[in-house]
């Protein structure tokens, strides 16, 4: 367990977080591995873990009619995947696959959920953690909206 | 006389009239896109210019556009060009072929600040088409390569099947010297690179932020995100320097079309520092 704890506060979303809360967060935490062109998860399915990439890169994709598969995301090390945890109705909306070998520390979001609602100190320094990454997306979103390359320059 | 021979004749220092130069070779970057590189049609050698500027291109019968030069500025036997079909001269200046005539005014404008970087670490930020203006900066940096602290190049474009100079990215991507990070707004399944916008790669920056420069230049909403991202992670706004585009008509100061508030785009830019426009930069009316 002590690794894992290490390895959370390690990464960029917990760095500077409470030994406390990353104590209980760790409580959560499982250590995985995804080969190349395996899923993470697919849309549709409960979204019960939260994967803090520790290496490689996890492509956000959904499928598009006559397109197949189309990216729109790519995640890497230090990154995120699966902000869908945090609201019902906890499932996911796209497919994540890993693009290399990847290495993450898993959250269970259904224990990291419990233990915000058993303490609010925790879920408030989390969410404090998490809607920065929520907002970055959006403004991300926002930009590829605009196209800004389809015209001009 | 006829046209073309009159445009020889006149004389060469007036920065309005045209001289004629000869398209030597044409290639097709992209669908719409096109990199010419020019030759003298006369006896006088090609401009010299700094990384950065500009020239007006004149198709005949067609009309006039400014063009950035996106060829090697230590290289005067070769005038390289590049331009996007957006409009009825761009077009024809880009079915313009091998050993058609054009007209030429220029290089105008402002340049990227190549002797200030050196010394420092540089981030050079490309958006879509505004790597074309950005490669003469990059050839000096690469061809210059000890004066200079860490070197990264980021590059941000729609689609792969949307990259500019692919081959040449994937070259210097080959260099131990230079950091270099391309990402696409959306791709197939098939794509293993970076998918998302271009300001997503600067938290990821190890430079030293208070000995950098970053040159920027791509649509303007893309350079404001950016120079924005670069502020937040620390990055001083007078040590970003962007391009800016606007209606260049005569390039030298006088028309007016090009008014940037007080200045001209095409006098005092296209290159300015960051925090002499950011607040125009946002301004609707502008």
């Amino acid at each position: 367990m002590e690794g894992l704890e290490r390895i959370l506060a390690e990464h960029r979303l917990f760095a500077g977080l409470g030994q406390e809360f990353i104590d209980l967060a760790a409580g959560c935490a499982k250590n995985t591995r995804f080969n190349a062109d395996e899923y993470l998860f697919h849309a549709e399915e409960p979204a019960d873990w939260i994967y803090l990439v520790r290496h490689g890169r996890v492509a956000l994709e959904v499928a598009a009619p006559g397109r197949g598969a189309v990216q729109f995301e790519t995640v890497g090390e230090h990154e995120i995947v699966g902000l869908t945890w945090l609201l019902p109705p906890y499932r996911w909306g796209y497919d994540a696959r890993a693009l290399e070998l990847t290495r993450a520390l898993a959250l269970d979001a259904r224990c990291l959920r419990d233990k915000c609602e058993a303490d609010h100190h925790l879920g408030y320094a989390l969410l404090k953690r998490f809607l920065p990454v929520l907002v970055q997306r959006l403004q991300a979103t926002r930009f590829q909206m605009l196209d800004v390359y389809g015209r001009g320059r | 006389m006829d046209a073309v021979a009159e445009l020889l004749a006149a004389p060469a220092a007036d920065p309005m009239v045209p001289r004629i130069v000869r398209v030597r070779k044409r290639t097709r970057d992209l669908p719409g896109t096109v990199t010419l590189e020019l030759e003298s049609a006369d006896d006088a050698p090609l401009p010299r210019y700094r990384p950065g500027q500009f020239t007006m291109m004149y198709v005949f019968g067609v009309g006039e556009i400014p063009v950035s030069i996106s060829g090697d500025a230590s290289d005067p036997s070769r005038l390289v060009q590049t331009v996007r079909s957006v409009g009825a001269v761009s077009e024809a200046v880009t079915l313009l072929r091998p050993g058609d005539l054009l007209g030429l005014r220029g290089p105008f404008g402002t340049a990227w600040p190549t002797e200030e970087l050196v010394g420092q670490d540089v981030v050079v930020v490309a958006g879509g088409l505004g790597l074309a203006p950005l490669r003469p900066s990059i050839y000096h940096l690469l061809a210059n390569r000890a004066q200079f602290g860490k070197v990264v190049l980021l590059y941000g474009t729609r689609s792969p099947e949307e990259i500019l100079y692919r081959r040449q990215l994937e070259s210097w991507r080959r260099r131990l010297d230079v950091d270099l990070e391309v990402t696409v707004d959306h791709a197939g399944g098939d794509w293993r690179g970076h998918v998302g916008v271009v300001t997503r790669l600067i938290p990821k920056l190890a430079i030293d932020m208070h000995h950098a420069t970053a040159l920027v230049c791509g649509p303007e909403v893309m350079m404001r995100f950016t120079a924005a991202g670069l502020h937040d992670i620390g990055m001083p706004e007078s040590a970003i320097w962007v391009s800016i585009e606007r209606n260049m008509k005569c390039a030298v100061g006088l028309c007016g079309h090009c008014q940037f508030a007080g200045m001209f785009a095409c006098k005092d830019g296209a290159v300015v520092r960051y925090d002499r426009v950011r607040r125009l930069m946002g301004l609707k009316e502008i």
